[in-house]
């Protein structure tokens, strides 16, 4: 199976939408390339820059609610055409988690204390993720480990590689 | 125990269980739009599975940004225009005939209650107003939909929200939603279905219960679900005629699906909206939420009136019954976008379209257009927008844009004036 992890961007702010990830007016484009360079774009955070703060990023952390407002699945397909292969927050907005598994990639969900102790590693963090076993180490300024839970069925999907596959050998 | 009309689908649409909590459901009606359905053709072809499950149960338009602005977006009408023909399918809606989605389809009849409705949009729950579950889906997920007519969901707690008392003059169903969103915050419905009834919602109409039930993932929320009544049997007469005796046997008929008495909720809200007044959105959230009053005299460059929440007609008559006789601001520029060409044409018949344009405003054909900043009216950095549609996302009309979600009534009387104000004023 693939192996999940990478340098950390921290994205500090709850309630952050599809539209901050990938504005609208980039939903005319056909394939999910074209995507690759209007990643977040839209974000405004302090000091946050989007074409310099994503290179060489695996991993998104951030806080709760992400991913609302859209249906549109480019939001996930910019993290993967940037090779950002997990998103890890304290809550996802449905449609966006499931789209993430959909596409085999891990939505991970952390409590608070343990979200907080990531935001604490300082700016230079890598993470990575056994999918298997649930748990989840990064190393900063020290290095910490937690675990977290998928559901069954989502691990399943991770491991299909997303839902088509799953979908079309099953029914 | 009892069951809730979402447990109800859920059981009799059941394909299977991968997991203790999540179903894989039958899908009834696979709706497609030109956004986000031809990433999922392509992929199907490149991976050599063009088919769909069943071209019937498929319904597609074109509505976003129709006719096409440049030729990205012709491209992908082409790309959606090309697949509906290929694949057979008759309920496919081009210019002429196209219209919003959530507005279009459910005129055509589309939807019923007890259906499981999926489309990429997030809208979608919109159709829950006919007691169907209908939620908004991403491309993978409606790729499967059309290619196996099924679709994954965690099964999902349901909140139920009663609407209580008498709603005033000049307050209206979008008020309402936005009331609840308030109330529930922008995720406080999240993986939840928002069951919303009580007296003021069986007196509504459909385009008023539409107008709830669409900004339900506003909430978060999976889909909003209205009990299916006479209202319902009623707006679906013309399609369902063969299918019952009466209207009455039909209204019998749908009541299978209604929540049972001892049905059991996560959370229970009750609304009395006997005091309400018209309410706007100040921030860039939808939740954030206040009194009309609290806002007067804040400037606003643009009213959009149209959209899947209120381009329906009766939110055009609302918008007009303000705008007779007058003329808006010579600051504000005003636009029209009926949803559908059938609204279109009754606002035609109705003399709305001559109000509208006596009083200053462009009139467009119907399509998605400034709702998602996409043509039709995108905002200038700085610019401000009074709008009866449902996001006001930073940027979403338009990078460096404000919107101000409110009502039809409300929205007519920032055109009149040029700024927010309380429209129960102006009348
Ligand atoms: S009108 Fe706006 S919210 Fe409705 S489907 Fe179109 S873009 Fe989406």
């Amino acid at each position: 199976m693939k192996t999940f992890g990478g340098p950390a961007l921290f994205l500090d702010r709850n309630d952050i939408n599809t539209d901050e990830i990938i504005p609208a007016k980039y939903l005319t484009e056909n394939s999910k390339l074209a995507l690759k360079p209007f990643i977040l774009e839209d974000l405004k955070l302090p000091g946050f820059d989007p074409v310099r703060d994503t290179q060489g990023v695996g991993v998104v952390v951030t806080r709760s609610n992400f991913g609302c407002g859209s249906s549109r699945e480019h939001a996930v397909w910019v993290f993967e055409v940037n090779d950002i292969n997990v998103v890890i927050g304290e809550s996802f907005a449905r449609i966006f988690r499931q789209n993430m598994f959909n596409c085999g990639m891990p939505a991970i969900e952390l409590g608070k204390d343990d979200l907080d102790a990531l935001f604490g590693l300082g700016d230079k963090v890598e993470i990575s993720i056994d999918i298997e076993t649930e748990t989840l180490t990064a190393k900063g300024n020290k290095e910490i480990a937690c675990g977290f839970s998928l559901n069954s069925f989502d691990k399943d999907l991770v491991k299909a590689g997303g839902w088509l596959a799953y979908a079309d050998k099953k029914y | 125990m009892g069951k809730t009309i979402t447990e109800k689908i859920f059981e009799t649409h059941r394909r299977d269980n991968p997991s203790r909590n999540n179903v894989v459901l039958n899908i009834d009606v696979v709706m497609c739009h030109e956004i986000t359905t031809p990433i999922a053709v392509n992929d199907l072809q490149e991976r050599g599975l063009d088919r769909v499950f069943d071209p019937n149960k498929i319904k597609v338009v074109i509505d976003h940004v129709t006719p096409s602005k440049d030729s990205k977006t012709a491209t992908q009408a082409k790309i959606l225009r090309d697949w509906a023909r290929r694949q057979n399918i008759k309920d496919f809606f081009d210019i002429g005939a196209n219209g919003v989605c959530h507005a279009l389809f459910p005129e055509k009849g589309f939807i019923r209650p007890g259906y499981t409705v999926i489309m990429g949009d997030s809208h979608t729950c919109t159709h829950g107003a006919f007691g169907a579950f209908a939620a908004g889906i991403g491309t993978t997920d409606l790729e499967v939909g059309i290619f196996k007519g099924v679709c994954s969901f965690r099964l999902p707690e349901t909140m139920k929200i009663s609407i209580i008392g008498e709603l005033p003059q000049g307050v209206y169903a979008k008020d309402v939603i936005l009331k609840i969103i308030k109330e529930l915050t922008v995720n406080g419905a999240t993986d939840k279905v928002m069951e919303i009834c009580g007296p003021v919602v069986d007196r509504m109409s459909m385009e008023a219960r539409m107008t709830l039930c669409n900004m339900a993932i506003e909430a978060g929320a999976t889909c909003g679900v209205c009990m299916p009544d006479r209202v319902t049997a009623e707006y679906l007469w013309p399609f369902i005629q063969d299918e019952y005796e009466s209207i009455d046997a039909a209204v019998e008929d749908f009541k299978k699906w209604h929540s049972d008495a001892d049905a059991k909720y996560v959370a229970e809200l009750t609304l009395d909206v006997s005091d309400l007044v018209p309410q706007v959105t100040y921030g860039f959230k939808p939740d954030e939420v206040k009194d009309i009053t609290e806002l007067e005299g804040s400037r606003v460059d643009q009213v959009y009136m149209g959209s899947c929440t209120n381009g329906r007609i009766e939110d055009l008559r609302a918008g007009a019954e303000i705008l007779k006789g007058k003329k808006i601001a010579p600051t504000v520029r005003g636009i029209l976008s009926p949803a559908t060409p059938k609204i279109y044409n009754q606002a035609m018949e109705e003399g709305l379209i001559k109000i509208y344009m006596d009083a200053g405003f462009c009139v467009t054909n119907p399509t998605c257009g400034a709702c998602l900043g996409m043509s039709n009216g995108v905002l200038a950095e700085g610019e401000v927008c009074a709008s009866t549609t449902n996001r006001n996302f930073n940027g979403r009309m338009g990078k460096g844009g404000m919107v101000h979600l409110m009502s039809p009534y409300s929205a007519a009387a920032a055109a009149v004036k040029g700024f927010i104000t309380d429209p129960r004023k102006i009348v």
